[in-house]
């Protein structure tokens, strides 16, 4: 237990010092959200509209891009030979990287969401629903990324594979997020059952996450 | 001839050899008789007339693009459960077809529903899982391109395939868990088939010619992945020679 935290505190660390890869994720976010009135027009309340359903694509877009630093760096400088030899279980080392990842770019985005969501003419608490959403949702995105940066750990010129791999998976998360936000702002349906489904989801891919992710190296790494 | 009997490339490829001329034939007579039964037989639809015969491609174009990702489900369990040596030859010749008949079935529904519904394209619950569907067979066939060893990109590939086969269960169901503009089911029910029997049998006998056609081409494929494989290691000695 004590190893995991100190890979957990290492990673956080390291994404923290290293070339900035915890803000470059909301810096993305907001620039795909500043991106959105350019091209539907600055009419309010069409922005109010879609603001839920930008906020979760655009939150979506800045966890994907940002995966390929979970492994790469570690399998460059040989850090995840290490890790595969160690005696703790690899599921549990991957669970403490995506942890890590998560705290370290999942948890930006949700903090930005509602200071974005002004950006949208949304208000205050519409703002909070859906970071509430994101905090429910944000997790399986980085541990379904999790099986993605697995996948594509050797490969040197990766490029936007990984995303092509996990966005399909990615899609139910999405939906459900989105029916959750609209759901609660606007209804007609009510908001708990997306956001059981979206805490369901998120509850899975913690557990099959890991597991795929670390069976991916085994057999990536052989 | 257990399974375990094909495992030897060698073998299969003598099985393969013998094998396809006979699949071939049995396809091309099933288009026959399918195709004759689907343009002479079974009558125009009292209301969309004569483009209700897209089902009989339609139809076992999506049964068998779920069928590549079965069979490729299979094959991934067979290379990292059971180590099968050709098991991720099956899944490499198999992901292209899937893809193939994915497509058709897209393109086929897409101008069906154009004339019946009114639309190109709906985001209904079916319609969107067998787009989700494609989009994973193109994320399947992109990672074997991006591996150079066959056999890690074969591990690779079928745990991806793995964590994608949720989704066969979904696209099935999808017309009864969610309120769809696709038609429910109507063959694989547990109270049997709704269709009326000289548009059922034309459908069964073309989804036989397609799913024929699906294993002929498959064989082939396998034949080609096999023969592929074995330039590569001759090459890559004759490179080792030559430095030597």
């Amino acid at each position: 237990m004590k190893a995991l935290a100190a890979l957990l505190l290492r990673d956080l660390r390291l994404s923290v010092r290293v070339g900035g890869g915890a803000l470059m994720g909301v810096l993305f976010f907001l620039v795909v959200v500043t991106l959105l009135p350019f091209a539907v027009g600055p009419e309010l309340a069409l922005l109010r509209r879609i603001g839920p359903a930008m906020l979760w694509v655009s939150a979506l877009l800045a966890s994907l891009l940002a995966l390929d630093r979970l492994l790469l760096a570690d399998y460059e400088d040989g850090s995840l030979d290490l890790i595969l030899m160690a005696p703790m279980p690899l599921e549990l080392t991957v669970a403490a990287k995506g942890v890590a990842h998560w705290l370290a770019t999942g948890l930006p985005l949700v903090v930005a969401a509602p200071l974005l969501g002004l950006l949208l003419d949304l208000d205050l608490t519409a703002g909070l629903t859906v970071a509430l959403t994101l905090l429910a949702g944000t997790p399986a995105l980085t541990f379904l990324g999790l099986i993605g940066a697995a996948l594509a750990v050797t490969l040197r010129r990766g490029g936007l594979l990984v995303p092509v791999l996990i966005l399909p998976l990615a899609i139910p998360v999405l939906i459900f997020g989105v029916a959750a936000s609209n759901a609660a702002l606007v209804g007609p349906g009510p908001f708990g059952p997306p956001f059981t489904i979206l805490c369901a989801l998120t509850l899975i891919s913690l557990v099959v996450g890991p597991f795929a992710a670390a069976a991916a190296l085994r057999h990536g790494l052989e | 001839m257990a399974l375990i009997d094909l495992a030897n490339p060698s073998r299969f490829l003598a099985l393969a050899k013998r094998a396809l001329p006979w699949l071939a034939a049995a396809s091309a007579l099933a288009f026959a008789i399918g195709l004759y039964l689907a343009f002479f037989v079974a009558p125009d639809d009292y209301q969309q007339g004569a483009t209700v015969k897209i089902m009989f491609i339609h139809v076992p174009a999506a049964w068998l693009g779920m069928f590549g990702w079965t069979l490729m489900t299979l094959a991934a369990l067979g290379t990292l459960v059971w180590r099968h040596p050709l098991a991720d030859v099956a899944a490499k010749a198999a992901a292209p077809l899937g893809a193939a008949f994915t497509a058709m079935c897209l393109v086929t529904g897409s101008l069906w529903g154009r004339p019946m519904w009114g639309t190109y394209w709906v985001w209904d619950a079916r319609l969107t899982s067998v787009l989700v569907l494609f989009l994973m067979y193109l994320g399947v066939l992109a990672l074997w391109r991006a591996v150079d060893d066959p056999a890690r990109a074969g591990r690779l590939a079928a745990i991806l395939t793995l964590a994608g086969a949720i989704n066969i269960p979904i696209i099935k169901f999808s017309v009864d868990w969610w309120n769809t503009l696709h038609q429910p089911a109507s063959v694989l029910r547990t109270d049997g088939p709704t269709v009326y029997p000289t548009i059922l049998a034309p459908l069964l006998v073309m989804a036989l010619a397609f799913t024929l056609l699906f294993l002929t081409l498959h064989a082939a494929a396998m034949r080609n992945e096999i023969l592929r494989r074995r330039v590569r290691a001759l090459q890559m000695m004759r490179a080792q020679g030559a430095e030597a």
